[in-house]
């Protein structure tokens, strides 16, 4: 944690109020997110028990499982959900603007330009918390292999037909999660704490109910009581009156309610399996409904909370500007968008169960980019960011004292001219350490040549910078690229753009050292599937 | 001397066995672990030399610029004839000035432009933008446990056959996102080359370097037992064979105390009142400072194989360490103000490799309400414990090894990783250990 957000933290103890992190939001928000509140069952990994998901905060839909242990109602579920979300993204994957791409040549090896469709916008999904994006790649995983009756007639238990096609974009947009800064698939616990900073621990903070209370406690109460009031407080039946915001329920919730319901339900279904005719199986029918009623409305009792919360919180992030670069990030997210869709349409296999060594390798490059690229925009979009770059020696704000002309020793001179920086921040620079200033939008480069002492009262000290770079190619600066006597910048010890890596080798080409090609070695570690076992068929 | 254990003959038979396996040897890859200061650079040098003698060009792959350009240095001290190619960025001052002076360096930013020379040295990185080249018959690996699997599996391409030279013992390469996902599959791209490699071709052969020239006889057992412990190694120099002495008698204080402690015994701990306090903790930073100030004031002087006479101990001889960079800038600022120039003032990470008389080191724990898996990360103790000759003075709050017993590792294991051993806080433990016989309580 950095000095200045511990800093926020003890304000916010102090306060009794959470304190901004930002001045502006550091992810877009689209105009229509898909809000999903999903919910699973306890000791059944993988096995949905509800969800609210739409993109109308007064219209949820409600989807349930009415008995999460059978398949059929599973399949019914996310068949539903497939029906839920699918248009949504569908929406967005049929509105193109043309674009432009660099591709190689295969065959020369020449970079031209190829006209291709990219999605004026894509499909944002938010889910209340952390829990919940790895729950949205679990069910990911869970369906994108299944197989349908059109795949193949012979399967047993085919899955309903879009079910497979939902699995491979919610694993996409579970990957792409993982890519640092993008926001196709958000967490609102984590947007609401890249914000503000509570006066609680960062595992509380996981509490979408808490850390709400923090950020906007209701009138004539401090944010601690109020967390701690939706962290603990119980009806008089003993229910939370901020349900956790799941995918895990509440084991109260759990035994007292919905064991009990579930049960009911299930005495019911056999109650009408063994109904001996069309009379009493009428009766058991309506009992069955009944039954099956009571747990929806159970579950969307403990789901309304959550769900009024995601949309508080979206309020509370649209009241923040976006920031300047976040769009640039969003114009990624639209590209990783498009890919997918372009992936889908031309009819490829669904994301591989493991990546292989190249794939891997280029998901680590480019996320690693893109979290040093995160980085460096948020510190240039924010003043409040950038203050704590400056407090950790990173960046400097100063006030130009004076220029002086220098020129490089070589046959056609270039501009190197020495501006010399009055500031009372203590950056962490060494000889000849690079730093980068903003000029329309593009870094400029300088070196650091020297500090001039002494320190004077004010505790300000001199640094002369070399400005390295973006004068023009003749021997004179262009007009503005130099900084004038006066001008107050930022400077920052960090790059502002992140160079792409090498390229890696195409998979087929895989390297000894990482094991060969994949599937080389397939005879020794070839994948078997599970062996079926007498529970698989039960 | 002992008897029973000739050092100098250890290390030559090993040697020997790596240099027959990579000439003649007809296995892909060869790994070599080296512990600190064992004559891992030399090791290389003598394999490039040898092999281009052989009529085998090769190319050699480093980590940094600086290791790059010191063995550019020392090959060109061993055979000032022989053709080097050093590959370089296109960045400005992409090389050390020195290689300039050298008549046999070609150098060039262009792979093709060193095409035909004996031997070609870049760093991983560069090697990676090389393309459409015939690849080498022989390639060299230095400090193949701080390259990435990433960083091999794109320059792998390049080399048919290849010696992988490292310290396993020393920090891990890091990631700045999360790698979990990958965790524990054979090509994970976050771990180090040579466990990858391992993974893919568990026949290679291995090898191990049993001597460390570097760590005197006072560190070698404490820093094989507790880093090293099923690969051990020891010191090349026996007891009494390396001295360390002031001109200056001790003005009883607490800095002049634990370096009277640290030339007698090799290490000294200075331990200051147990406090929670910020990173740079003012007080155990001015007290780092002062211990540098008073060892340069009173004129120390080590004793060892290398001279006849003893040689001063100089400001360029004395490193500080630290796990934070802004520790490192607070210490750095700490000196200025008491008029100390030319000590190397770094993190764990920047001190790898490197080499000094005397180091002064920050404990990596010193006044933490908390042990953190970065903090607690075995290499990082390991390399701050390792760098010196002569001796190591640690500063510290009182309290750490409360502090580790109240945070026990908790890091989830991962189905297929291989379990590192000895885990940090063992290694920790067993340091604080040995140092508390060399304490020195002092209140600044």
């Amino acid at each position: 944690m950095s000095l200045i957000t511990t800093l926020a933290r003890l304000e916010a103890v102090d306060s009794g109020r959470a304190q901004p992190l930002a001045t502006v939001r550091h992810r877009h928000l689209t105009d229509r997110p898909l809000v999903l509140v999903p919910l699973t069952t306890a000791g059944e990994a993988g096995a949905p028990l509800g969800a609210l998901v739409g993109t109308d905060r007064e219209a949820p839909r409600l989807l349930a499982v009415a008995q999460p242990r059978d398949r059929d109602l599973r399949f019914a579920f996310l068949a539903e959900l497939a029906e839920a979300v699918l248009p949504h993204i569908e929406a967005c994957a049929d509105v193109v603007e043309p674009a432009e791409r660099n591709e190689t040549d295969p065959a020369t090896g020449k970079k031209t330009k190829v006209e291709v469709e990219l999605c004026l916008d894509a499909a944002q999904v938010i889910v209340p918390s952390r829990a919940g994006v790895e729950f949205v790649r679990l069910l990911g995983r869970s369906m994108r292999f299944r197989r349908t009756a059109e795949d193949n007639p012979d399967t047993p238990y085919p899955a309903p037909a879009r079910v497979p096609l939902l699995g491979r974009w919610l694993t996409h947009y579970g990957e792409r999660a993982r890519v640092p800064g993008s926001s196709l698939l958000l967490a609102s616990t984590d947007l609401l704490n890249r914000h503000w900073a509570t006066g609680q621990s960062s595992l509380e903070d996981q509490h979408l109910g808490a850390l709400l209370s923090w950020i906007d406690p209701p009138a004539g109460s401090s944010g601690a009581e109020a967390a701690l009031r939706a962290e603990l407080a119980r009806d008089g039946e003993g229910q939370l009156l901020c349900p956790p915001a799941g995918p895990a329920t509440d084991p109260d919730f759990d035994n007292r309610l919905l064991a009990p319901a579930i049960e009911r339900y299930d005495r019911a279904r056999t109650a009408l399996a063994s109904a001996e005719d069309g009379l009493a199986a009428d009766a058991r029918l309506g009992e069955l409904s009944a039954a099956e009623r009571e747990i929806r409305s159970l579950l969307a009792r403990v789901m309304l909370p959550t769900w009024d919360a995601v949309w508080r919180g979206l309020d509370l992030l649209r009241q923040l500007p976006e920031g300047a670069r976040a769009e640039d990030r969003w114009t990624r997210d639209r590209w990783s968008f498009t890919a997918h869709r372009d992936r889908v349409r031309s009819g490829e296999p669904p994301q591989p169960r493991r990546d292989d060594a190249v794939t891997a390798a280029q998901k680590l490059a480019s996320r690693e980019t893109a979290q040093a690229q995160l980085e460096a925009q948020e510190a240039l979009d924010d003043p409040l960011v950038l203050a704590g770059r400056r407090l950790a020696g990173e960046a400097f704000l100063g006030t130009v004292s004076g220029v002086e002309m220098a020129y490089t020793e070589s046959k056609r001179p270039s501009p190197r001219p020495l501006v010399t920086v009055r500031t009372d921040e203590r950056p962490h620079l060494g000889e000849r350490t690079k730093v980068y200033r903003s000029l329309d939008g593009k870094p400029q480069t300088a070196e650091f040549v020297r500090a001039e002492q002494e320190t004077d009262q004010d505790g300000e000290i001199l640094l002369v910078l070399r400005i390295l770079d973006r004068m023009g190619r003749s021997k004179e600066p262009a007009p503005g690229s130099v900084p004038e006597p006066g001008e107050r910048i930022a400077w920052t010890l960090f790059e502002h753009d992140q160079r792409g890596g090498p390229k890696l080798p195409d998979p087929e080409e895989t390297p000894w050292t990482h094991g060969g090609p994949p599937g080389a070695d397939a005879a020794t570690r070839a994948e078997q599937p599970d062996p079926v076992t007498p529970e698989d068929l039960l | 001397m002992r008897t029973g254990f000739d050092p100098g003959a250890e290390a030559a038979r090993a040697t020997g066995a790596i240099l027959d396996d990579t000439l003649r040897g007809s296995s892909r890859g060869i790994v070599v672990d080296s512990p600190p200061g064992a004559g891992k650079s030399t090791l290389v040098v003598r394999a490039a030399l040898e092999l281009a003698a052989a009529g085998h060009p090769l190319m050699v792959i480093a980590q940094t610029n600086a290791q790059v350009d010191d063995l550019v240095v020392r090959l060109a001290e061993k055979d000032p004839e022989l053709p080097v190619g050093r590959l370089h960025s296109s960045d400005s001052d992409p090389y050390d000035k020195v290689l300039d002076g050298l008549a046999n360096v070609t150098k060039s930013a262009k792979a093709a432009d060193l095409a035909g020379l004996d031997i070609v040295i870049s760093t991983a990185a560069k090697w990676a933008h090389v393309k459409n080249v015939e690849p080498w018959g022989h390639a060299i690996v230095d400090e193949a446990y701080q390259m990435r699997s990433d960083a091999l599996l794109a320059v792998a391409g390049l080399f048919e056959r290849a010696l992988f030279v490292g310290d396993p013992g020393q920090l891990d390469p890091f990631s700045i996102v999360g790698a979990d996902q990958w965790a524990g599959l054979t090509y994970d791209p976050s771990a180090s080359a040579v466990s990858t490699l391992l993974a893919h071709n568990p026949e290679l052969p291995q090898h191990r370097l049993p001597v460390s020239w570097r760590l005197p006889a006072s560190a070698a057992p404490l820093v094989s037992d507790a880093f090293y412990p099923y690969t051990p190694f020891r010191s090349g120099t026996d007891h009494g064979d390396r001295k360390l002495s002031f001109g200056v008698a001790s003005d009883g204080s607490g800095p002049d105390r634990v370096l009277d402690e640290a030339a007698e015994s090799g290490w000294g701990l200075l331990e200051l009142p147990a406090r929670h306090t910020p990173r740079t903790d003012p007080e155990a930073v001015r007290a780092v400072a002062l211990v540098v100030r008073r060892l340069l004031d009173r004129g120390g002087v080590a004793t060892s194989e290398r001279a006849e006479d003893p040689v001063p101990v100089t400001a360029d001889r004395v490193a500080v360490g630290t796990a934070h960079r802004d520790q490192a800038a607070a210490v750095r600022a700490a000196l200025a103000e008491l008029g100390v120039t030319g000590v190397a003032v770094d993190t764990a990470n920047r001190l790898q490799g490197r080499e000094f008389d005397v180091t002064v080191v920050l404990h990596p724990l010193s006044g933490r309400p908390d042990a953190t898996a970065f903090h607690l990360e075995t290499g990082r103790l390991c390399v701050l414990a390792s760098r010196h000759r002569h001796a190591c003075v640690v500063v510290c709050r009182e309290g750490v090894a409360d502090l580790l017993d109240e945070h026990p590792s908790t890091e989830p294991v991962q189905l297929g990783v291989t379990v590192k051993f000895p885990d940090g806080w063992e290694a920790n433990h067993a340091v604080l250990a040995h140092l508390a016989e060399h304490k020195v309580r002092w209140k600044p």
